[in-house]
């Protein structure tokens, strides 16, 4: 346990000297101010509190932004080590490669959810600030945020397993960008191209909730707006997939983290300095 | 089971490039063992394969009675890469607190630690702004950490300075006392100073000379060089009287076997007036290593 939490204040120290806290934090608190000050104008009509909006809005910005911070700081975990010559040495160390995994990933997501929390919680304040009854979108504000920092886990971890696959940081940068790209960006086009295809056959209704579920991007999106009901048409995604139970949803979110950090484990496994 | 390190006909092959074949050692508790070879001789991958991070083709390795890379085996053994690298955004006290962390010791010993190789001055400065002879010593700090029985150093003295370097050899001295046994790699005869127990020389992964330094001048019976100075004018009657002798210069320069050595010099002494000096060069540590490392494979 000690040797994890030594790893985990060794990462934390590298990230904060490597500006990853400041960029983090900067990034999201501005993103969710310019949201909640874009979106303040139409929630009048909608008979919803602003809080409520501003977590709908929040949902579709993080899906995007805390993959990509997740990426970006996960990376350069293992293939930075090995091209830095610091791995071998690590290695003869009497601590095992899960245990450097996990003082890693503390480190990182401890950054994340810093920056997640500061975000958010400036986006939530101008809620409360301007609409008191945003009160009742608390518990949709705190779902999003325990369900961003998964989110986050499961890039974080994916990004080990790219780190290790790739063992160089330009190899693992690259990789980083095409998943962020294909999990997040191609695969909703993909789905969506497929199911306008289908219209209504049997694609529609098996291979596609499915499909949703099995990508992390898809599963928080569809769990933060299924939970809170009042912004279903917020996306498009969304709406098509309201028949997925939420319970499934949660699952995937879940499940996700984990299944990232087995693939992470195994892939530094095979890394041989 | 007195040993710490004991290989057996260990054998490593890169698919098809034989790295190391058929190479049999071990090192007793509180001995101090060089390794020699060229560049690409096997050194590092051996030490490697010693340190369970690469896996042999063949043969048997055992470290402090465990097997390589086993959690016993690593508790119990440290290791300094060749080029020591750290994280450049961490000073020197930070780095070495994390490694006695990783140690289960205690983080407060790290100050101690740097100053005992000299970094006390720098430990509060960032990694990325020493010199190499600095990231060098702490790379040998965290060596040092706990109550290692076997130091595995990969070229440690490469980058340090020769006062830096007797330093080193006099820590070396100190942990080798306590019973520790060390086992240092290098590319030069020269550099280990003959400051070490007994020499091992690889060449092309094969172990070519093992012994001590006196062992190892013994068995390669090189020739002593006697360079001599001829008095004022006397030059060529000198040379009459030495023959075999090569002019250099206003020297002359006599090679004779070993066992003839004495026989020589008592020639020379009998020429009296027409010496003015002499001086007995034995073959230099270089010459020695060079007649071990070349004779495989020319």
């Amino acid at each position: 346990m000690n040797r994890i939490l030594a790893t985990a204040g060794t990462e934390f120290r590298i990230a904060l000297r490597n500006r990853w806290v400041a960029i983090a934090v900067a990034l999201m608190a501005l993103f969710s101010l310019v949201l909640s000050a874009a979106g303040s104008a139409p929630s009048g009509g909608l008979g919803v509190d602003r809080l409520s909006v501003t977590v709908a809005s929040l949902t579709s910005l993080s899906v995007y932004l805390v993959p990509l911070l997740a990426l970006l700081m996960s990376f350069d975990a293992i293939a930075g080590e090995v091209e830095r010559g610091t791995l071998p040495l690590l290695l003869t160390y009497p601590v095992a490669r899960w245990e450097v995994l996990l003082g890693k990933l503390i480190a990182h997501l401890a950054v994340l959810s810093l920056a997640v929390v500061v975000g958010y919680g400036l986006a939530a304040g101008a809620a409360l600030l301007v609409d008191p009854a945003s009160a009742s979108g608390l518990p949709a504000l705190w779902r999003l945020t325990w369900s961003s920092i998964a989110l986050g886990a499961t890039f974080i971890g994916v990004g080990y397993a790219l780190s290790a696959l790739a063992r160089r940081p330009s190899g693992a940068a690259g990789l980083a960008v095409g998943v962020w790209l294909g999990l997040v960006v191609l695969y909703d086009l993909g789905l969506l191209a497929a199911v306008v295809a289908d219209s209504g056959g049997w694609f529609t209704t098996d291979v596609f909730p499915a499909a949703l579920l099995a990508n992390p991007a898809d599963a928080f999106r569809l769990y933060n707006l299924s939970a809170s009901q009042a912004t279903a048409a917020a996306a498009g995604v969304g709406g098509a997939a309201n028949a997925i139970p939420l319970w499934q949803s949660l699952a995937s979110v879940l499940l996700w983290p984990l299944a990232a950090l087995g693939l992470a484990t195994a892939a530094f496994g095979k890394v041989t300095p | 089971m007195n040993s710490t390190l004991t290989i057996s006909a260990l054998t490593k092959r890169f698919e098809a490039v034989a790295a190391l074949t058929d190479v049999t050692f071990s090192v007793a508790a509180g001995e101090r063992v060089a390794l020699l070879g060229h560049n690409g001789a096997g050194k590092s991958t051996m030490m490697k394969i010693m340190l369970g991070l690469i896996a042999a083709t063949s043969g048997r390795v055992e470290v402090c009675g465990a097997a390589p890379g086993s959690a016993e085996a690593r508790r119990q053994v440290a290791y300094l890469p060749e080029n020591a690298a750290f994280h450049p955004a961490l000073t020197g006290l930070e780095q070495i607190r994390q490694y006695l962390s990783l140690r289960g010791e205690n983080p407060a010993q790290a100050m101690g630690l740097l100053e005992q190789v000299g970094l006390g001055h720098a430990a509060r400065r960032r990694i990325g702004t020493y010199s190499k002879g600095m990231r060098q010593r702490v790379g040998l700090a965290q060596t040092l950490i706990g109550t290692p029985r076997l130091l595995v150093l990969d070229e440690p003295t490469s980058g340090l300075d020769p006062v830096s370097r007797r330093d080193f050899y006099e820590l070396l001295d100190g942990l080798a006392a306590r019973g520790a046994s060390i086992l240092l790699s290098s590319h030069a005869l020269t550099e280990v100073e003959a400051r070490t127990d007994r020499i091992l020389i690889l060449s092309k992964g094969r172990m070519v000379a093992e012994g001590s330094l006196a062992a190892l001048r013994r068995q390669a019976a090189l020739p002593v060089a006697l360079s001599v100075t001829p008095a004022p004018g006397q030059a060529a009657a000198l040379a009459q009287a030495l023959p075999g002798a090569v002019a250099q210069g206003d020297l002359l320069t006599l090679s004779v076997a070993q066992g003839d050595k004495l026989a020589a010099l008592a020639r020379i002494a009998g020429l009296g007036g027409q010496v003015a000096d002499l001086d007995v060069l034995p073959p230099s540590l270089e010459d020695i290593y060079s007649h071990f490392s070349r004779r495989d494979g020319q």
